[in-house]
């Protein structure tokens, strides 16, 4: 495709009117889409993307001997999967002409760069660090992320932020909803499908009976649910090109966004253990059990 | 104290989910209203108005609510917010409640508590964090606590005996032209809901196919159980999203669970690990499953599972 666009681009201005048996601008001309894009490029959309790096899904968390957090130190970190469906849904909106840039944003301690490499590896164009140390980042909320994003939203000029729609660390789900209600702007939550259409985009959503449609205005703010897409796997060549993809760094202060704590965390416990029960010979013994617990 | 209880309904009736919540809303004490809007919510709200403990009853019956888009019902939440002065803002953690309350705390510039499973005092609350791996106590700073509550931490408020007065709700114009409510395609079952249901036969990868889901329906049909998933049956293309259980899908905890096929990744334990009874049958004698499992039945799903329906 790519080369295709460069050949054209090569032609000469004269020799496009008889390109082969087609004219150019005919619907059946193998090139027409460069009409559509061309349409379609006053309205291309810049896409901003959260990425949030957390402990990755497979470790078995540990709660700390204190008893005031989980063990971070020494365990494997990656990109909140919900995340990288929404990296993804916005990389595949610039193949399809629909977005003209993705920027990729994470807010965390200096290490959250690496999730912002792996989106640039995915096929964002830029990254924006907003730096919270630490020792700050255990009592940083959604509510504050969600401003952080309006503002670079605002700021960057994006006509669609999309966010995972939970991260698998605290469990919150409330981040696109939040930066929704501070933008102003309309949110689609739990996408399992997006389409752009003239007037903005209608969006399939999973609900808890099923899918659900909806229509919304842009710009607007939508969380990624699990079946939006299949993440790509970053190849070794992006990785390498994303090291010197751009990489702005900065802070809440930069932006205005008061990090002041809403929670005191009062413990962070480890969950009741459950006992595993007997393992039985077979069907009968089993329909036993069942007998013996009153279930049938 | 006083607190306002967003209800979820579909006009008609209310969502059995909405009474766990006005549980936790007495747990936290002081005066329970609760928000019905809708577009033809008659009906639900003199559900409501019956509910025991119920204060009060505000109604909003504005066509703008149709499909209880966030963008129409958090104005109205504002408002009635403006004029009752409540301390705390409660709705179910379902797709319905966690879609419209952070809206409405992003408003009011707090910061919302998702999910909670008990509440320790007005301004300390419980939830679980890492897929359930961790619970977390916390408390909170904010003026108003906006709240999602885990319905099958708290048992339902009774139905009768309450006597609520209904009021209506501030009036205003609600219409919001940023989206627009299409249209649901629910999945049709005469299955009990899986969050309510007091037994649930669950599926996951080891069932091959969609159609040997047939399996579990009939095994389902003995119990009068609901039918779930795993994320892994899902993703595969077997079932649909609603039946998905998991830290990403339903929280379930029903008396008796029948997980069939599943291996027991964390993230679907997270999901089902409250259930009373839990019964696994799997091929793998090493699959995690078996670590939270009451009764355990290695075995070949295919043969075990039509011999279990056939004894019962």
């Amino acid at each position: 495709m790519i080369s295709l666009l460069f050949n054209s681009v090569a032609t000469p201005f004269w020799k496009w009117q008889r390109c082969g048996k087609y004219n150019l601008w005919t619907p059946n001309h193998p090139l027409s889409f460069l009409t559509i894009s061309a349409v379609a490029r006053k309205k291309m959309a810049r896409v901003l993307v959260g990425v949030k790096r957390v402990i990755d899904y497979a470790v078995k968390v540990r709660v700390k001997p204190e008893k005031n957090g989980v063990v971070t130190q020494g365990v494997k970190h990656s990109m909140n999967p919900f995340d990288e469906i929404a990296v993804e849904e916005a990389v595949k909106m610039k193949e399809k002409k629909l977005a003209s840039e993705v920027i990729a944003v994470s807010v965390g301690p200096t290490q959250s760069q690496e999730v912002i490499r792996t989106a640039l590896a995915m096929g964002a164009d830029r990254g924006v660090h907003v730096e919270v140390p630490a020792a700050e980042y255990d009592l940083l909320q959604p509510i504050h992320v969600s401003k952080i994003l309006a503002k670079l939203a605002l700021d960057e000029k994006a006509d669609l932020v999309i966010l995972g729609k939970q991260a698998i660390d605290d469990d919150a789900n409330q981040t696109a909803q939040m930066t929704a209600a501070v933008l102003d702007w309309p949110q689609g939550t739990f996408c399992n499908k997006v389409e752009k259409t003239d007037a903005g985009l209608t969006i399939a959503r999973e609900i808890d009976g099923g899918l659900e449609t909806i229509k919304t205005k842009l710009p607007a703010v939508l969380s990624a649910d699990l079946r939006l897409n299949t993440p790509r796997y970053a190849t070794l060549p992006n990785i390498m090109k994303a090291k010197k993809k751009p990489l702005k760094k900065v802070t809440p202060k930069d932006l205005g966004v008061d990090t002041t704590p809403r929670i005191e965390i009062i413990s962070v416990e480890d969950p009741p253990v459950r006992q595993a029960g007997a393992v039985v010979a077979d069907v009968d013994a089993l329909v036993a059990k069942l007998k013996a617990g009153g279930h049938i | 104290k006083s607190t306002l209880v967003v209800a979820e309904h579909n006009n008609e009736t209310l969502n059995p989910l909405t009474l766990n919540t006005i549980t936790a809303a007495k747990k936290i004490g002081g005066d329970v209203t609760v928000l019905v809007a809708g577009t033809k919510c008659g009906p639900a709200s003199e559900a409501v108005a019956k509910v025991e403990g119920v204060t009060k009853v505000l109604v909003a019956e504005n066509a703008a609510f149709k499909g209880f888009t966030p963008e129409s019902l958090t104005p109205l939440v504002l408002a009635a917010q403006s004029q009752f002065k409540f301390t705390h803002i409660l709705a179910g953690a379902s797709a319905f409640g966690k879609n419209v309350l952070p809206r409405i705390a992003a408003k009011l510039d707090v910061s919302p508590i998702s999910e909670i499973i008990d509440v320790k005092s007005e301004d300390t609350f419980v939830r679980t964090i890492y897929a359930g791996n961790a619970i977390l106590t916390l408390k909170s700073k904010d003026p108003v606590k906006v709240i999602t509550v885990r319905g099958t931490n708290f048992p339902p408020a009774a139905t009768s005996g309450g006597n609520g007065a209904v009021e209506q709700a501030p009036a205003g114009d609600y219409a919001s032209s940023l989206s627009e409510f299409v249209s649901q395609e629910l999945t049709k079952s005469d299955r009990p809901e899986l969050t309510g249901a007091k037994v649930i036969i669950s599926g996951g990868r080891g069932l091959k196919s969609g159609d040997n889901f047939k399996l579990l329906y009939d095994l389902a049909d003995k119990f009068g159980a609901a039918v779930g998933a795993s994320r892994a049956a899902v993703d595969a293309g077997y079932v649909p999203n609603d039946l998905q259980i998991g830290q990403t899908g339903k929280i379930v905890a029903p008396e008796l669970y029948v997980a069939v096929g599943i291996s027991g990744a964390i993230q679907h334990l997270a999901g089902m690990k409250d259930s009373k009874t839990i019964v696994a049958i799997n091929k793998d004698p090493e699959a995690p499953i078996f670590q939270v499992a009451d009764i355990g039945l290695v075995a070949d799903l295919f043969k075990a599972v039509p011999e279990l329906t056939g004894k019962l």
